[in-house]
């Protein structure tokens, strides 16, 4: 498997072309609309290739997504700049998306999100410098009963405390 | 004690498992459906039930479905909206997570009933382990010949696919949802035509909510007209509720449609009161777009009348002294919250949601915002509380997508209720600026976007 590099930063920037399991998963899922609609695959499409890319959308990905989904490359750009999920620079091994909406706020979220940056020595919006975190502040994630919480991946954390904060940094740095 | 039409099985061990569900009559209304109706039948059933829709805006359902337009030889989609984004909303998660099935059941009746042959679910793309527990159920599904060619032999053709978003609140918006699902931004489409005429890929299409779809099962095992006796008025059913803020016991109920609010709020049955003793201050009943109501407007209307969880009795009073039961998002504030950083943190999100194809919303909620900031900091002045009045008045109405309206309705109500709320900030500067809720950093600092 290739990698694309940054000329300038000679950072791994896109690990292209895509292995075949994940070639013949997009396939699967182009299939899934009618003839000549596979733009519909994008999103779900961008999902994958950013799971697959270090979690993040860098250039040359999506001008290899458009060319797998046979649409041109603002098409691409025009969607993951739309859609808060997609990250457009490189991120942290674990990005914490911490909700900042009100009814998490009735429940200490902001108090939360300020012990999240302390404990990470990483700011809203930024990378840790080791590398390990991104932190982001999102919109109400539907977890608001169980207030307050962070999405990590593919799972929620719920009914945060200090403590609950605290052990799950650990365990990730310790992985 | 409420009905429990959607989640009656949800403590069945393994349900999330085909055999599970199935066992307890999961399915039946699919075998009904698809042997002994007509399509017809199906959504005149659905009319009488009196079913309105459970995303939001309350729209009869079988009214919808009449809606579709069929011209021979196009096909037609229906498309479920699981986008579920708003602020307080997290009632079709629930229903996904624990019961997938009952979904699906729902997906295939309904789409039996438009004569839809592909449909589609819509899942917001931060509910990504939910995919997965849908993917099995329609697999499972389809394994046991639910789903596919020729279902149960009636030579009835349906494939369901689960989609997700990528994180966008507009999406929620139906024609947005089409556009995401076109694979576009979510900008909504400008209407007329409707998605009854022109949706997904221009082909006529219904949007329904998770809820809406999870009711049709049970309206076709017990008939519409057995719908119709549960409930209150126009507000026939049951209904999920996703109650959070300061109260004991948050979390998702499904009441009787015309439960009384008081028994709502304070039975240990659904929330249990407010937490820690304190005092209750205001709700905001159906999800973050509807009006805030402070709490003796909640519990009795203008004329006196003991509210209920009901679409009229909510809104009784119009947005003067009324609110909505909207997504049925149930967010309540005790005495400590400030109405006013409320009403900023919504406003951010309406801001930071805006697609910005219209200008009134997109440059609306950001001067919006810009205010509420000033004021929240304790940098206010009197007229800038007229000028926000003046800025949602507005953009209400004045947009292509009604994302607009639900920015401009939380700012009207806050101050409609709380104005004194907004005149203290103004009147004590410094106490603003040193209150701070507890936080280490100025609350300044705290970025807009
Ligand atoms: C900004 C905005 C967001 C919305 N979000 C949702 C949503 O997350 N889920 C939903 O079902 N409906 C949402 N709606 C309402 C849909 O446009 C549509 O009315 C609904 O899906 C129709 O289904 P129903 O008739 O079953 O309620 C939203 C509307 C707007 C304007
Ligand atoms: S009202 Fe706002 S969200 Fe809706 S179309 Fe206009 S700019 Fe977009
Ligand atoms: S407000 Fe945080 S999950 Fe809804």
């Amino acid at each position: 498997m290739g990698n694309t590099y940054d000329t300038r930063t000679k950072e791994v920037t896109a690990k292209i072309p895509f292995p075949q399991d994940l070639l013949d998963k997009i396939e699967e899922i182009t299939k899934r609309y009618p003839a000549g609609k596979q733009k519909s695959a994008l999103i779900p499409v961008l999902h994958l290739a950013q799971k697959h890319n270090d979690g993040w959308l860098s250039i040359p990905v999506m001008d290899y997504v458009a060319d797998l989904l046979q649409i041109t490359p603002i098409e691409v750009y025009e969607v993951a700049t739309f859609y808060t999920m997609f990250n457009l620079k490189p991120v942290g091994k674990y990005v914490l998306e911490v909700c900042r909406t009100g009814p998490c706020c009735t429940r200490g979220a902001e108090k939360m999100i300020e012990y999240i940056e302390q404990k990470t020595n990483c700011k809203v919006g930024g990378n840790s410098a080791d590398g390990l975190f991104t932190i982001k502040a999102v919109e109400c994630l539907g977890a608001c009963g169980y207030a307050p919480m962070l999405q990590l991946g593919d799972s929620f954390v719920e009914f945060l405390t200090e403590e609950k904060v605290d052990s799950l940094i650990n365990e990730l740095k310790n992985k | 004690m409420s009905k429990k039409l959607l989640l009656e099985h949800i403590n069945v061990p393994n349900i999330l498992g085909f055999e599970a569900y199935r066992s307890k009559g999961g399915y039946t209304s699919v075998e009904k459906a698809l042997k002994t109706m007509s399509p017809e039948a199906i959504v005149e059933e659905v009319k009488k039930s009196g079913l309105r829709g459970r995303g939001g805006a309350g729209f009869p359902t079988g009214m919808k479905w009449s809606f579709l337009a069929k011209p021979e030889g196009i096909p037609r989609y229906l498309v479920c909206n699981a986008d579920e984004s708003e602020p307080g909303t997290f009632k079709d998660r629930y229903l996904m997570e624990k019961l997938p099935h009952l979904l699906v059941e729902g997906m295939i009746v309904s789409s039996f009933a438009l004569g839809a042959n592909t449909s589609y679910i819509y899942i917001r793309g931060e509910y990504m382990w939910i995919v997965g527990i849908l993917e099995k159920a329609v697999a499972e599904a389809k394994a046991n010949g639910f789903l596919g060619k020729n279902i149960l032999g009636s030579g009835y053709d349906l494939e369901l696919y689960v989609q997700p978003g990528g994180g966008a609140y507009i999406c929620g918006e139906e024609t947005a949802l089409l556009e995401s699902l076109e694979g576009k931004r979510g900008n909504p489409r400008m209407k007329p035509p409707f998605p009854a005429v022109k949706g997904l890929w221009q082909s006529p299409t219904v949007v329904n909510n998770v809820e809406t779809i999870a009711a049709v099962p049970w309206i076709v095992n017990n008939t519409g007209d057995e719908y119709a006796k549960i409930g209150i008025g126009k507000s026939t059913g049951t209904k999920l509720i996703s109650a959070s803020g300061n109260i004991n016991r948050p979390g998702v109920y499904e009441i009787d449609l015309g439960l009384p609010v008081d028994e709502f709020l304070n039975s240990d049955e659904y929330c249990g009161g407010i937490a820690n003793g304190k005092k209750f201050k205001a709700v905001v009943p159906g999800g973050s777009s509807v009006p805030i109501l402070p709490a003796e407007l909640f519990y009795k209307t203008a004329n006196g009348e003991s509210r209920l969880m009901s679409y009229e009795s909510l809104a009784d009073g119009g947005f003067a002294t009324g609110s909505m039961l909207g997504s049925g998002g149930f967010i309540v504030y005790d005495e400590d919250q400030c109405v006013v950083r409320n009403t900023w943190n919504f406003t951010r999100f309406y801001n930071h949601e805006s697609c910005g194809q219209c200008s009134p919303c997109r440059e609306g909620t950001g001067w919006m915002l810009k205010v509420l900031h000033k004021i929240e900091h304790g940098q206010g002045n009197m007229e800038d509380i007229d000028l926000l009045w003046d800025i949602q008045r507005r953009i209400e109405g004045n947009t292509i997508c009604p994302l607009g309206d639900a920015a401009a309705w939380p700012v009207a109500a806050a101050i409609r209720h709380f104005r004194e709320e907004f005149e203290w900030h103004v009147k004590n500067p410094a106490e603003c600026m040193v209150r701070n809720y507890g936080l280490k950093k100025s609350t300044l600092e705290l970025s807009f976007n």
